[in-house]
C-alpha cells in the first residue's frame, strides 16, 4: 500500500511538491536567522570539532538539558524526556519508511523485512509516551500553571504541544488501517504491533479502508511538514538552535568574560545587538523560554527588575526588529539598553546581576546571560561613563590605592602585625598567600587570614606574602564592567607575579581566586591557584593537620559560595574539611550545590546599594535559619559580611555565628 | 571663550608620614593625586563646557610627572592641557605660585578671551585657600570664593551669578566676567573617564611652558620670590586617653564621671 503511488504521478508531485515547499520555508527562514547571527562580531575561536559535536549530540539523546534540572519539586522535565525520545524514533522513521519508502515508490522493498516489524513495534511502544508527555505538558502550562511558567500561557506553546500529540495519533490510524486493509507489517507474521492492531478493530468497512489509510498517511505527512516549516519560526527551533549552542559553546570557565581588544573601540562594550558576539546573537535564538533561569536568579526572585530570560528575550527581539537595517548599513531602530519595551534592556537589570551563575547552570541550551549582561555594562562603564553613583568611589579608589575601600596600600600588612610572616621569595618560599583585600583590610576579614595562616604554619607549609606590594585583583571591577582599569591591574598583577617567580599561590577569596586562576588565564598564565579550603583537604589527607575533632559549634550549616562551587566546580572540599573537623556531616540548605543561592555581594553588588525589593542576604540568611543551625560556615569574604549583616539585621546574632571553614579548622588545631 | 581650570598634584595624604626626626614629609613611595577639591574645579569648568560651548584649558605648576594629573584632565574633557614646570619656579609658596599661574592665564587670554577661572577652595597639603584669591587679585577679576553653586552664566550682560556657602547661610551674588571662582566641594560630582576619551589623553600633547616660555623674572619666582619660608612640620602629639569608671555595669556612674571630666577640663560649660 502506497497512498503516494496511489495517486499517480500527481501523487509524488503532491508528495514531493509539499516536501520541498516545507524545507523551503525551513531553509529560508533558517537563512534569514543565519544572516542575523552572523551580524554579530567574531569571538573567541573553538577547537576539537567533532569531540564537541559528539558531546552535543550526547546531551540531546541522553537528554542532559533536562535532567540536570528535574526536582522533585519540578518534575516537567520528565515530559520533555517522552516527547523527545519518542521523536528520534518519529524521525527515524520518517526518514526510512516515508521519505524513502513512500516518496520513492519503492515500500514493498523497505517494509518486508523483519526489521521493519520490529520498528512498528517500538513504534508503538513510543507513541503513547509521546501522548503522555504532550498532554502532561499542556495540563502543566494551561491548568498547573508552575511559577516558572507564569506568563507562558502563549498560543504558540498551545500550538506546539498540539502539533506534537497529532503525529502519534496519526501514526497509529496509519498502521492500524494498514493492518486492516490486510497488509500487516511483514516479517513477523502474525505479530503485529499491539496497539496499532487493536485499534484496527476499529475499521470494519472494507470499502472504506484504502480511503482511512490514505487520509492518515497524507493527514500525518502534511503535520510533519508543516511542523518542519514552524520549526524555524517557533520555539521549536530549539531542537536545532539549542543543540547548536550546546556545539558551539565556549569552554570553561563560566562566568570569565571574553577579554576584549582594547586598540578596537567597537569592542569596548555593547550598546547595538551586532556589537555582541555572534555566539551572544545565536544564545538569543536558542532560548526555548523555559523559565529555569528566572526561577533561580537571586535578583529575580528578591523583585529586582532583572529576570535573564527576558534579557535574553530582549536581545532576541532587538536583532530580529534591527537587524533588516543593520543588514543595509542603516542605523538600529530600537536601543538595545532601554526602558520599558521589549526589545530594549532596562539600565537597572543590566545592574542588578550578581554573577552568580544560576541562570548558566540551570539552562538546557547552555546560554551564557552572564556574560551578555557584563558586555552591556562595560558599554555602559567604558563608553558612557554611566553606572550607579556608588561605584564612583569603588573604581577610583582600585584605581588608585588598589583597593576597594580606598585605604592607605601601606595598611596592606597589618593584619598580620602580631604574627610572624614571611616576604615571599622565589627558592625560599613554596607558597604565595594571596590574602586579598577584604583578608588584608577587613576587620572581620582579618581573622580569616589569621586563621590561615595559623593552619598553614600547622602543616609546616612554606609560605610568603607580598605584604603592602600585593594588589587587588581586579574581580569585581571586571564584573561590573571596568575592563580597562581591570586589564592594568591584571597586568601589573601578572608582571609582579612573574618577576617574583610565583608558582603556586593559596587565596582566602573565592573571587580573587577565580580572577586569578581563570580571568588572568586569559593573559597566558599558567600558575596553581588553590582556594583555602581546597588546600585544607589537601592537608587533612595527608594527615598534616592535627585535629581535635570538636569544638563547640552546634549544627554547622554550610553555605556555597558561587565563585567556588557553580564557577569552579568546589563542592566538595569545604563539606570533607567540616566533616573531618567536626566529625559530623555538615547540615544543608535547601537551595545548595550548584543549586545554591547567592549571598548579594557577586558581580559588584558587595560595594552597591540594594534598594528594590527583599535583600538577597536576608533571603540566605531566612533560608539558612530554618535549618536552625548555631554556626553557618562559609568560605569567602563576601558571603561572611553578608551573612553577618543579615543575621545582624534579622536579629539572630544571639544564637548564630558565622564562621569561615578556616576559621572552623583553626579552632580544632590541637 | 575660556574657561580654565587650575589643578595641583598633590601627594596622596592620606599615605603621607612625617618623618619624626627630621620633622618632614616622606614622600617616598607615596602616589601623587589631584588635589581633590581642584577635581571639582575641573569638572565645574567641564560642565560650563558643556552647557555653554565654552573651550576648557587645564592649568598646572608643578614638577614634569605633574603631566600625569594633567593627562587625566584630559581624559575627563579638558580640551587643553598647559603644565608650569621649571626648576626656578620650584619651591614657591603661594604668592610667588598665583604670580606665575597669572601670567600663563594672561598669555593664554591673549589667544582667547577668558571667561572664568575655577580653582578648588583650597589644595589638601598646603591649606591656606590662598591661590585663588591670588590670581584674581593679580587679574583682576571678579573674585568669587567658597561657590556651591554656578547658577547663571549671562555672555551678553557678561555676567555671572553664583551661591556662595557661607557658616549657616548661602549667598547669592553676581559679577561681572571675567571671574576667578573657587569651588568647594559640594558643587558636583566629579564624572569618571570614558575609555575612548583616556585613549586619546594617552596621545593629546600636554604643552609644557618653563622660564624660557614664560620669561618671568626669577626673583619673583619660585624659593627667591617667596616671602614664606617654612620652619618645621610635624605631627602634634596626641596623649592616649584613658578609660573611665565602668560603662558596661554602671553606665549611669560613668554618665556622671563622663560629665564631670568635661566640666573639670572647661570642655563642657553648664
Amino acid at each position: 500500500m502506497n497512498p503516494v503511488s496511489d495517486l499517480g504521478a500527481l501523487g509524488f508531485v503532491l508528495f514531493w511538491g509539499l516536501t520541498a515547499l516545507a524545507a523551503g520555508v525551513f531553509l529560508f527562514r533558517g537563512y534569514q536567522l543565519f544572516r542575523l547571527v552572523s551580524l554579530g562580531r567574531r569571538s573567541e575561536k573553538f577547537g576539537q570539532v567533532i569531540k564537541r559535536a559528539l558531546t552535543a549530540l550526547g546531551h540531546v539523546i541522553i537528554q542532559k538539558c533536562q535532567f540536570k534540572n528535574i526536582t522533585r519539586e519540578d518534575r516537567g522535565g520528565v515530559g520533555h524526556l517522552f516527547i523527545v525520545w519518542g521523536f528520534l524514533f518519529f524521525v527515524t522513521y520518517y526518514f526510512f519508511f516515508i521519505v524513502i519508502a513512500s516518496g520513492f515508490g519503492i515500500p514493498d522493498v523497505m517494509e518486508h523485512n523483519k526489521i521493519y516489524g520490529y520498528y512498528t513495534w517500538v513504534m508503538d511502544f513510543v507513541a503513547p509516551f509521546i501522548v503522555i508527555g504532550t498532554v502532561w505538558g499542556i495540563i502543566r502550562r494551561y491548568i498547573v500553571k508552575p511559577a516558572r511558567l507564569k506568563g507562558q500561557q502563549t498560543a504558540e506553546a498551545l500550538i506546539i504541544l498540539i502539533t506534537v500529540l497529532i503525529h502519534p495519533i496519526t501514526h497509529v490510524g496509519k498502521i492500524a488501517t494498514q493492518i486492516a486493509a490486510g497488509h500487516p507489517p511483514a516479517g513477523l507474521g502474525i505479530l503485529t504491533p499491539p496497539l496499532s492492531t487493536a485499534v484496527s478493530h476499529l475499521y470494519t468497512n472494507a470499502a472504506t479502508i484504502a480511503k482511512w489509510h490514505s487520509f492518515w498517511f497524507w493527514s500525518h505527512w502534511v503535520f510533519v511538514l508543516i511542523v518542519l516549516g514552524m520549526i524555524a519560526y517557533t520555539r521549536y527551533l530549539h531542537m536545532i538552535a539549542g543543540a547548536l549552542n550546546d556545539l558551539l559553546r565556549r569552554t570553561p570557565p563560566k562566568g570569565t568574560p571574553e577579554r576584549i581588544d582594547l586598540n578596537d573601540p567597537s569592542s569596548f562594550g555593547v550598546d547595538r545587538v551586532d556589537n555582541f558576539a555572534w555566539k551572544q546573537l545565536l544564545d538569543s535564538v536558542a532560548c526555548v523560554v523555559c523559565g529555569y533561569c528566572q526561577e533561580i536568579c537571586p535578583a529575580t526572585f528578591t523583585g529586582k527588575k532583572l529576570n535573564p530570560r527576558l534579557v535574553i528575550r530582549d536581545i532576541k527581539t532587538n536583532m530580529l526588529k534591527n537587524g533588516p537595517f543593520i543588514t543595509k548599513k542603516q542605523a538600529p531602530v530600537l536601543p538595545l539598553i532601554g526602558e520599558n519595551q521589549e526589545g530594549s534592556v532596562p539600565m537597572e537589570a543590566i545592574w542588578a546581576c550578581t554573577t552568580c551563575g544560576g541562570c548558566m547552570e540551570v539552562c538546557p541550551v547552555y546560554i551564557e546571560h552572564v556574560w551578555e549582561i557584563i558586555d552591556m555594562r562595560r558599554h555602559l562603564v567604558q563608553m558612557q561613563a554611566k553606572f550607579p553613583d556608588e561605584l564612583l568611589n569603588l573604581f577610583e579608589n582600585t584605581e588608585q590605592r588598589s583597593n576597594p575601600w580606598g585605604i592607605a596600600p601601606a595598611d596592606r600588612a597589618k593584619w598580620a602585625s602580631g604574627i610572624e610572616t614571611k616576604p615571599f621569595e622565589a627558592g625560599k618560599t613554596e607558597y604565595l598567600f594571596y590574602v586579598g583585600c577584604a583578608g588584608a583590610f577587613d576587620a572581620r576579614n582579618r581573622h580569616i587570614s589569621l586563621a590561615i595562616a595559623r593552619i598553614l604554619d600547622a602543616g609546616g607549609i612554606s609560605w610568603g606574602i607580598l605584604g603592602k606590594d600585593e594588589l587587588c585583583c581586579g574581580d569585581s571591577l571586571r564584573r561590573l564592567g571596568n575592563e580597562y582599569v581591570f586589564d592594568r591591574i591584571a597586568k601589573d598583577n601578572i608582571k609582579m607575579f612573574q618577576d617574583r617567580g610565583v608558582k603556586k599561590i593559596i587565596t582566602e577569596c573565592p573571587h580573587c581566586y577565580h580572577t586569578l586562576k581563570n580571568d588572568y588565564h586569559q593573559y597566558g598564565t599558567d600558575w596553581e591557584v588553590i582556594h583555602h579550603a581546597e588546600f585544607i583537604r589537601g592537608l587533612i589527607k595527608e594527615k598534616r593537620l592535627k585535629l581535635n575533632g570538636n569544638g563547640d559549634l552546634g549544627k554547622v550549616l554550610f553555605h556555597d559560595s558561587c565563585y567556588l562551587g557553580r564557577h569552579n566546580g568546589i563542592y566538595d572540599a569545604p563539606r570533607e574539611v567540616l566533616a573531618r573537623t567536626t566529625s559530623h556531616t555538615p547540615a544543608e540548605m535547601k537551595r545548595r550545590l550548584n543549586r545554591s543561592f547567592c549571598c548579594g555581594a557577586g558581580g559588584g553588588h558587595m560595594w552597591m546599594e540594594e534598594s528594590i525589593g527583599k535583600r538577597i542576604n536576608h533571603e540566605r540568611v531566612e533560608e539558612a535559619l530554618k535549618e536552625d543551625p548555631r554556626t553557618i560556615c562559609v568560605c569567602c569574604p563576601y558571603c561572611m559580611t553578608m551573612f553577618e549583616d543579615g543575621i545582624k539585621d534579622l536579629k539572630a546574632s544571639e544564637k548564630v555565628q558565622v564562621l569561615d571553614l578556616a576559621e572552623i579548622v583553626a579552632r580544632a588545631l590541637q | 571663550m575660556l574657561v580654565i581650570a587650575c589643578v595641583k598634584q598633590v601627594p596622596d595624604t592620606t599615605q603621607v608620614k612625617i618623618d619624626p626626626e627630621t620633622g618632614t614629609l616622606i614622600r617616598e613611595g607615596v602616589p601623587f593625586i589631584a588635589n581633590p577639591f581642584d577635581t571639582h574645579a575641573l569638572e565645574e569648568s567641564l560642565r560650563l563646557k558643556d552647557k555653554y560651548g565654552f573651550r576648557a584649558a587645564v592649568i598646572s605648576m608643578g614638577p614634569p610627572n605633574t603631566v600625569v594629573t594633567l593627562r587625566k584632565a584630559l581624559a575627563l574633557g579638558a580640551d587643553q592641557a598647559v603644565l608650569l614646570s621649571d626648576r626656578v619656579f620650584s619651591g614657591a609658596d603661594t604668592l610667588a605660585t598665583s604670580f606665575v599661574l597669572a601670567e600663563a592665564i594672561k598669555r593664554l587670554a591673549q589667544e582667547e578671551e577668558v571667561a572664568m577661572v575655577i580653582c578648588g577652595k583650597q589644595t589638601i597639603d598646603g591649606d591656606t585657600a590662598q591661590v585663588g584669591p591670588g590670581i584674581a587679585t593679580r587679574l583682576k577679576y571678579s573674585q568669587l570664593t567658597l561657590v556651591d553653586q554656578i547658577q547663571n552664566v549671562d555672555l551678553t550682560a557678561k555676567k555671572v551669578k553664583v551661591r556662595r556657602k557661607l557658616e549657616g547661610r548661602h549667598e547669592i551674588v553676581e559679577a561681572p566676567l571675567p571671574a576667578m571662582i573657587a569651588v568647594v566641594r559640594e558643587i558636583n560630582r566629579p564624572r569618571y573617564p570614558t575609555v575612548p576619551m583616556r585613549l586619546k589623553s594617552e596621545i593629546t600633547d600636554v604643552l609644557i611652558w618653563d622660564n624660557k616660555v614664560m620669561k618671568l623674572p626669577e626673583e619673583l619666582v619660585g624659593l627667591k620670590g617667596s616671602p614664606t619660608w617654612v620652619r618645621k612640620i610635624f605631627s602634634p602629639q596626641r596623649t592616649k586617653g584613658q578609660i573611665l569608671g565602668d560603662g558596661v555595669n554602671k553606665p549611669k556612674e560613668a554618665a556622671h564621671l563622663l560629665i564631670d571630666t568635661l566640666i573639670q577640663k572647661d570642655i563642657l560649660a553648664l
